[in-house]
C-alpha cells in the first residue's frame, strides 16, 4: 500500500554522516533524504549501522561528523529543551519495544503525554490513551502489565505509545524482527494504516524483505557505512549489482 | 601485566563513578523536579525495607546481649550491659549492619532494575519521551536512599535496643524504664550525631553505586546479573571504607572524650 509523497518536501536530510566506535567505522559519509508522507526502508546486514543511524537522528547517539536536519532543524545544534521539543514530532518504535515493565499499559501510554503536556485534564489523558489503543486494536489491555502481553501485542502497544503524541515522523527499528509471519503481517498492515490515517513520514530500519516490499515506497541500501543506492523494491530486486542481489535472493 | 590491567580498570571505573556522583550533585537541585517519583522511591526503598532491617536489628540486639551476658557476669559488671549494648548499637552495629542489609536489598534491586531497563532500551525510550533519565531514575533513587537509610537506622537502633532489653530479661528481671534509662545515661550527643550523619553517606553510596552499575550495564541479561552483584559488593566495601573514615574523623576531633 503505497502513498503520495512530495519529493521536494523533505522532513529529514542527512549529509556526510560519520560515526565510528573505536576503529570500527559504522557510518561513513552517509547521505539520506526522507520525503514528507514517504515510507523509506533502510536495508542492510545485521551490524551494518542501521540502528546507529536512527539513534543519531533522534539524538541518542552523537555523530562524529556530518549534519542531520529534521523538520528544518539541525539536530546537533539543539540544546536539551529544543531537542525534547523536536522529539515530540518524532516517534520511535524500539526493536525491543522498550515498554516500561514496572508500569501498566495505561501508565506506559500516559508517560510521554505527561512529560510533554503538563496541563492535560485526567479525562483528556484517558481519551488520548484509549484512542491510541483503539488505533492498534488493543483497548482491552489498558490495565494489563507488559509481561502479560504477547510479543505482537507488546509491539502494538509500543506503537500506540509512539502514536500518542501524533508525531510527523516515525522511526521504526526492526519492527517485525522476532515476530511470527502472521503477527509480522499485522504490524506491516498497521504501519501502512498509520501512514494512511495520519500522513506520517516513516523511516523503517529492517532486514525483513516482506516488510520492505509491503511498506516501502523507496529503499536505501546501507552498505559499508554508505548509502549509494536507492530505489524501489522491484528495481533493486532485479539489480545485477553484487552488493544488492544477495539481499533479494 | 594482569595486575596492571586490573589496576587500570579499577582506576577507570573509580573515575567514571566519581563523574557519575558529581553529575548527581549537579542535577539534583536543577528543575524539573521529579518529586512524585522521589516519594514513590522513598516508599519502595524506605518503607519496604523496614521489615528486613527491623528483623535483623531485633535479632542483633537480642544476640549481642545474650552473647555478652556470661562475660559480664564473670567480671561482675552485668549492670553495665545496657550501657555497653547501647553504645555498640548506636555508634556502630546499628548503622553498619542496617547499611549492609540495605546494600544487599536496595543496591542489588537498583542495579538489576536499571540494568534491565538499559538492556531493553527503556532508558533510551525515556530519553526520547522528553524525560531526563538521569534525573528520573538516578537522582530520585539515590536521594531516596540517602534520606531513607538514616530513618531506617534510627528505627533499627530502637528495635535493636528493644531486642537487647528482651535478651537481658531472659537472665534477670529489668524494667523497661530502668533498662532504657541506663542506655541513655551512657549515650552522649557525640555518639548519636556522627552515627546518624554517616548513614547519609552510606545511603548515598548504596544509591549511587547501584545506579552506576545498572546505568552502564552491557552484555545483555548476563550484564544485569553482574550489575546487581557488583552493586552489592562495591557498596558493602564502600560502607566499611566510609565507616573507617568517619571513625578517624571523630577520633581526630576527639568527640567521644
Amino acid at each position: 500500500m503505497k502513498g503520495k509523497t512530495d519529493p521536494d518536501d523533505r522532513v529529514i536530510i542527512i549529509r556526510d554522516l560519520c560515526k565510528s566506535f573505536g576503529t570500527n567505522r559504522v557510518l561513513d559519509h552517509f547521505d539520506l533524504d526522507l520525503h514528507r508522507g514517504e515510507n523509506l526502508a533502510v536495508l542492510g546486514k545485521s551490524g551494518s549501522g542501521k540502528s546507529v543511524l536512527i539513534k543519531c537522528i533522534i539524538g541518542l547517539i552523537r555523530p562524529d561528523a556530518g549534519s542531520i536536519r529534521v523538520l528544518e532543524q539541525n539536530i546537533q545544534g539543539l540544546n536539551r529543551e529544543e531537542l525534547d521539543q523536536i522529539r515530540v514530532k518524532i516517534g520511535f518504535l524500539f526493536q525491543s519495544n522498550a515498554l516500561y515493565d514496572s508500569m501498566t499499559v495505561r501508565e506506559n501510554l500516559e508517560f510521554p503525554l505527561r512529560r510533554h503536556s503538563f496541563r492535560l485534564a485526567p479525562a483528556e489523558v484517558n481519551n488520548m490513551v484509549m484512542e491510541a489503543l483503539r488505533n492498534v486494536g488493543l483497548e482491552h489491555t489498558v490495565d494489563m502489565m507488559p509481561a502479560e502481553l504477547s510479543g505482537g501485542m507488546r509491539k502494538r502497544i509500543a506503537l500506540a505509545r509512539t502514536l500518542i503524541l501524533k508525531p510527523e515522523i516515525i522511526l521504526y527499528d526492526e519492527p517485525t524482527t522476532g515476530l511470527d509471519p502472521i503477527t509480522s503481517l499485522e504490524i506491516i498492515n498497521l504501519i501502512n494504516a498509520i501512514r494512511e490515517k495520519f500522513g506520517t513520514s516513516s523511516l523503517i530500519i529492517t532486514h525483513d524483505l516482506k516488510c520492505v516490499k509491503l511498506t516501502a515506497d523507496r529503499i536505501a541500501m546501507l552498505i559499508d557505512g554508505r548509502c549509494n543506492i536507492t530505489g524501489d523494491f522491484e528495481g533493486l530486486k532485479s539489480s545485477s549489482d553484487e552488493r544488492i542481489s544477495p539481499f533479494f535472493n | 601485566m594482569i595486575v596492571s590491567k586490573n589496576s587500570r580498570v579499577f582506576l577507570q571505573e573509580t573515575g567514571e563513578l566519581s563523574r557519575f556522583a558529581a553529575r548527581f550533585w549537579r542535577e539534583w537541585l536543577k528543575p524539573r523536579y521529579e518529586f512524585r517519583e522521589f516519594i514513590r522511591q522513598c516508599f519502595v526503598i524506605g518503607y519496604k525495607s523496614l521489615p528486613l532491617t527491623g528483623l535483623t536489628a531485633f535479632i542483633m540486639g537480642l544476640v549481642l546481649t545474650m552473647q555478652l551476658h556470661p562475660s559480664m557476669i564473670y567480671y561482675g559488671v552485668e549492670s553495665l550491659i545496657p550501657s555497653m549494648v547501647g553504645i555498640a548499637i548506636v555508634r556502630e552495629v546499628g548503622p553498619v549492619l542496617t547499611a549492609l542489609i540495605f546494600a544487599g536489598k536496595i543496591g542489588s534491586s537498583i542495579g538489576a532494575e536499571l540494568g534491565s531497563m538499559k538492556v531493553t532500551e527503556q532508558i533510551d525510550a525515556m530519553e526520547v519521551s522528553g524525560t531526563n533519565p538521569f534525573k528520573y531514575l538516578v537522582v530520585t533513587r539515590t536521594a531516596a536512599s540517602m534520606f531513607m537509610l538514616p530513618v531506617l537506622v534510627i528505627i533499627s537502633d530502637a528495635i535493636s535496643l528493644y531486642g537487647s532489653y528482651l535478651g537481658n530479661n531472659i537472665y534477670e528481671r529489668t524494667t523497661f524504664i530502668l533498662f532504657f534509662r541506663k542506655v541513655f545515661e551512657s549515650l552522649i550527643v557525640a555518639d548519636i550525631i556522627p552515627a546518624v550523619i554517616k548513614t547519609f553517606f552510606f545511603g548515598f553510596a548504596v544509591g549511587i553505586i547501584g545506579c552506576f552499575k545498572g546505568y552502564f550495564t552491557d552484555k545483555g541479561t548476563e550484564g544485569v546479573g553482574r550489575a546487581a552483584n557488583s552493586a552489592v559488593v562495591v557498596s558493602s566495601v564502600m560502607i566499611f571504607i566510609l565507616d573507617l573514615v568517619v571513625v578517624q574523623i571523630t577520633d581526630l576531633l576527639n568527640l567521644y572524650n
